[in-house]
């Protein structure tokens, strides 16, 4: 038992002031395990002087109120989430030293995917295991590690290999990853393994200290109140019951110089009669991992090195955000958050929508009336580039001065078959990014012209891929452009750029788009220099092969 | 020009980044994946953490984790991955911790599809997870809002030390617009009640236990105070055409923006129509839309749910007049055209029948 009299550590307060009653002791049971392992833990950040930086996370569980007790910072995690609460904290603060404290239902149980993805990506943190096969804090109802045969309130008949399985062995599990740097299991019986528990803690802690990567020690402990014993009879039980089947030992240590012997760890004093007793073989000897895996790689070094600091002023550009000149003015969004503290009011946009912004000269005057603020449908099969093609749509229309929008389409058809887009290209703000009634249809195979011709308004303007849609769309009420984009594409060096060949047959169309300003959007959109120049040639290509049709259609 | 061509997915990034955000855990799912694969790529850049958790409840206990060290954080995800945050969330509001939760909803219960869907209004709105408490729910409606109510999040998220949500749906996050990003970056500010890991914090704790009844009571008295406060202060909405609409449409996201086109196919044919979107959904502008329904007796609500965002309309109205209700789900959006002929269905009936039609026309308009 765990008297707290004279001198505590700096890390444990003086004064239980968070907690309710008795200040001066702690909450735990006599004979428990935690107030032993708490002192030991405060003694070795004492030790290492580092209480400064560190942040204990408490689990659910008997510990939840380590925090009453450690004078650290304090993060109380959800049930198992220790691990991953532990892990957005080192993260966040890589100087930090992260302590996750859990027991065994919180991390073998609930917690059990938490740590071991934690232990996977060798967290560097530090993880406190105390593993005393029953639920301590609900009353005693079975834990993952509870014994075969174990009675408690949830296996009132003794836990069965049938019905539970067997006992969960946690450092024999993680010792299964490749990252961990230190798993050991102690225990909390006599002065002997106490010591070793102390000298496991406090490495555990140093390994991170130095950024060595994820520790963890699985520490044995008496619960003598759900046990039903005496603290005496219960530290008796540990060494009889759990000893034997929860061999002490090092399971990994990849801090010790690299060595070709088998280590020998003595199993915990008594261990071997006890086992014996149990029929078992006691395990003197546990292999360590160096010696196993000779060639299994240094641990990583700390995540705290990797880190790079990124001054303030280049984060936009980082971003890919360029800037602009525009002296006097509020930039973005920071003009935009003052329109929604203004929304907060009532306000009522009766005015007509905003004028349309061709101050740089970019609105063609020579748009014809019908293709004004076009609502665009694009289809054709997957792999047909319909998706870009409405990206080049809509950067070049943004370029442009337009208001646009572009939206995929959703469902079975992107995982093959047909795909398509809707794009928008407005002198005005867009209300439904939706086109359900297309003034444009830009088809690419004969499936999507069949699909989305009856939805095309009245004088729609259709152009269509004549390489693959053999047939003419009827519908007495439209505009029909037959545009024999594949082939074209394919004089060109590539039936991929049939897309683009469509674009500059709408182009030389509709006038909606400059050259200029689509050659920008593709070299905004396309990254290779060489497919650049091949998307450049078929919308020329497409371009003119409108003009000729045209001209002999005029002739 | 400094507009960037963008989907809403990525703008969210973007714009964290440029509040100050540098942890980012998640786990992918679609229609929500362009956020992970972005921060993948933008945190780790400006010299944050990017991590892809193992699973929705791992990420946001990593969000637990480090917004309790003090840092602007976010996650993203969309329904099935927001139910397995439940549990962390409530942690996170009765914590007190900020963090910006980005939920891109899609469609269905149980796996449902990837199409655009409301379906996550109640589980992020009325607080999915156990225990009273609230997240501050905004509601963008383009690539633009995107960034600017995430950085609005952010703000909001320390201002209260609430889990803030952006609530988008499959569309909004995945449409290309525009977006005028701020030019400049902000500094995170600091949290002095947070565990940092210095001498300065050290006797900081993180925690949602009360073990009295009386204490915990008092706890959440102090988190109905800021609720309270919030729904006074945060309000926010866009009205259009109102002020003389014999019908009001009323809805958020996606459909925003289909309700406003219809809007402008009912004037043109003459029927005065109006559009209210709610911004925040909490706090809900309750009171704005009260003060609506004392000149306005005809509303409109369309949602891609089931009847979730009317609940809160029929309530802000207090059942003063009827709100007919009209809803697509499992990825169907309304058309501009489907909307205007429910309008002048609704409008064509006298007002005493509205109640009866309030039931999911959806079901059998087309
Ligand atoms: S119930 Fe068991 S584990 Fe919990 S405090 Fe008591 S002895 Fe310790």
């Amino acid at each position: 038992m765990y008297t707290i009299v004279q001198q505590r550590p700096d890390s444990i307060y003086d004064l239980f002031e968070r907690k309710d009653g008795d200040q001066h002791v702690t909450h735990y049971c006599p004979g428990c395990g935690h107030g032993v392992i708490h002192k030991m833990i405060a003694e070795c950040l004492d030790d290492l002087g580092v209480q400064d930086r560190t942040i204990l996370v408490s689990p659910v569980g008997c510990s939840v109120f380590a925090y009453y007790y450690f004078d650290v910072g304090n993060v109380q995690a959800p049930h198992g989430r220790a691990p991953a609460v532990a892990t957005g904290i080192k993260r966040s603060r890589p100087g930090s030293i992260v302590l996750s404290y859990q027991g065994d239902g919180d991390l073998a149980a609930i917690g059990g995917n938490e740590i071991l993805h934690a232990a996977n990506r060798g967290e560097d943190i530090t993880v406190f295991f105390v593993n005393n096969a029953i639920y301590g804090m609900t009353g005693g109802q079975m834990a993952p590690t509870s014994l075969l045969g174990q009675k408690t309130t949830t296996s009132p008949f003794g836990r069965t290999l049938q019905n539970e399985g067997y006992p969960m062995r946690v450092c024999e599990l993680l010792a299964a990853l490749e990252a961990p740097v230190y798993l050991e299991r102690t225990a909390i019986f006599d002065s002997k393994n106490n010591m070793r528990t102390r000298k496991a803690i406090r490495k555990a802690i140093q390994n991170q200290i130095d950024g060595l990567g994820f520790s963890l020690v699985e520490i044995l402990s008496p619960c003598p109140t759900i046990w039903k014993m005496t603290p005496q009879d219960a530290r008796k039980w540990l060494n009889e019951n759990m000893i034997p089947y929860y061999k002490p030992g090092v399971y990994r240590d990849k801090t010790a110089p690299p060595t070709k012997s088998i280590v020998t760890l003595q199993a915990a004093s008594g261990s071997s009669s006890a086992a014996s007793e149990a029929g078992q073989t006691p395990a003197t000897k546990v292999p360590a991992d160096n010696a196993v895996e000779p060639s299994s790689p240094p641990p990583a070094p700390s995540r705290r090195t990797a880190r790079k600091e990124v001054p303030l002023v280049e984060v936009p550009s980082l971003l890919g955000i360029r800037a602009t000149e525009r002296p006097g003015e509020t930039s973005g969004s920071a003009a935009l958050l003052g329109n929604y503290n203004e929304r907060s009011r009532f306000f009522d946009s009766t005015v007509s929508p905003a004028p349309p912004r061709s101050e740089a000269g970019f609105f063609p005057s020579t748009v014809p009336e019908k293709y004004q603020n076009p609502q665009i449908k694009i289809a054709g099969f997957g792999g047909q580039g319909v998706l870009l093609l409405g990206e080049v749509l809509a950067e070049s229309g943004m370029l442009s001065g337009y208001r646009v929008s572009w939206l995929p389409s959703y469902g079975p058809e992107m995982r093959g078959g047909t795909a398509h887009c809707h794009v928008r290209l407005s002198q005005h703000e867009i209300g439904s990014p939706l086109v359900s009634r297309p003034t444009i249809l830009l088809s690419l195979n004969k499936p999507s012209l069949l699909k989305f011709l009856p939805e095309a308004t009245p004088g729609a303007l259709i152009i269509y891929n004549s390489s693959l849609i053999d047939e003419p769309p009827v519908r007495d009420d439209i505009e029909t452009v037959p545009l024999s984009a594949t082939e074209i594409a394919e004089k060109i060096g590539s039936p991929k750029v049939a897309n683009m060949v469509m674009i500059g047959g709408l182009m030389a169309r509709t006038h909606l788009l400059s050259k200029e300003t689509v050659f920008a959007a593709i070299d905004a959109l396309v990254k290779n220099q060489a497919l650049i120049e091949l998307n450049r040639r078929a919308i020329e290509a497409g371009m003119q092969a409108v003009l000729e049709l045209e001209a002999v259609l005029q002739s | 020009m400094s507009k960037e061509l963008i989907k809403g997915n990525e703008a969210i990034v973007k714009a964290a980044i440029l509040a100050g955000c540098r942890a980012y855990f998640g786990y992918p799912i679609t229609p929500a994946s362009e956020i992970a694969e972005a921060a993948a790529y933008y945190f780790p850049t400006v010299g944050g953490t990017f991590l892809q958790a193992e699973s929705e409840v791992a990420s946001i206990n990593m969000i637990y984790g480090a917004s309790s060290a003090g840092l602007r954080c976010m996650t993203g995800s969309s329904g099935p991955g927001i139910s397995l945050m439940q549990e962390g969330i409530s942690y996170l509001a009765g914590s007190e911790l900020p963090c910006v939760i980005a939920d891109i909803m899609r469609g269905g219960p149980g796996l449902g599809n990837i199409g655009p869907e409301q379906g996550d209004y109640n589980q992020m709105v009325k607080g999915g997870g156990h225990g009273n408490y609230h997240n501050i729910v905004l509601a963008p409606n383009s690539a633009q809002e995107m960034c600017d109510l995430t950085i609005l999040a952010f703000e909001l998220a320390d201002k209260y030390r609430n889990p803030a949500v952006v609530l988008a749906d499959g569309y909004i996050g995945q449409m290309m617009e525009p977006v005028d990003f701020p030019e400049t970056a902000q500094e995170a500010p600091v949290k002095d009640w947070a565990a940092r890991g210095d001498a300065a914090t050290r006797k900081n704790v993180i925690t949602s236990i009360y073990l009295s009844h009386e204490a915990l009571e008092q706890h959440e008295l102090r988190l109905a105070e800021k609720y309270r406060r919030i729904r006074e202060s945060e309000v926010r909405y866009e009205a259009y055409q109102v002020s003389d609409a014999e019908i009001v449409l009323v809805g958020y996201g996606i459909v925003s923006r289909v309700l406003k086109s219809a809007v402008d196919m009912a004037r043109h044919y003459g029927i005065r129509a109006g559009l209210f979107r709610p911004i925040t959904l909490f706090p809900f502008p309750t009171q704005q839309l009260a003060e609506i329904s004392m000149s306005t007796e005809r509303f409109l609500t369309v949602e891609l749910s089931d009847g979730q965002l009317v609940d809160d309309v029929r309530l802000a109205i207090s059942r003063r007049h009827p709100c007919d209700f009209y809803s697509r789900m499992g990825g169907c959006v309304p058309s501009t055209e489907e909307v205007f002929d429910v309008i002048r269905s609704t409008i064509s009936h006298p007002a005493e029948c509205n109640e009866a039609m309030a039931v999911p026309m959806g079901l059998h308009a087309v």
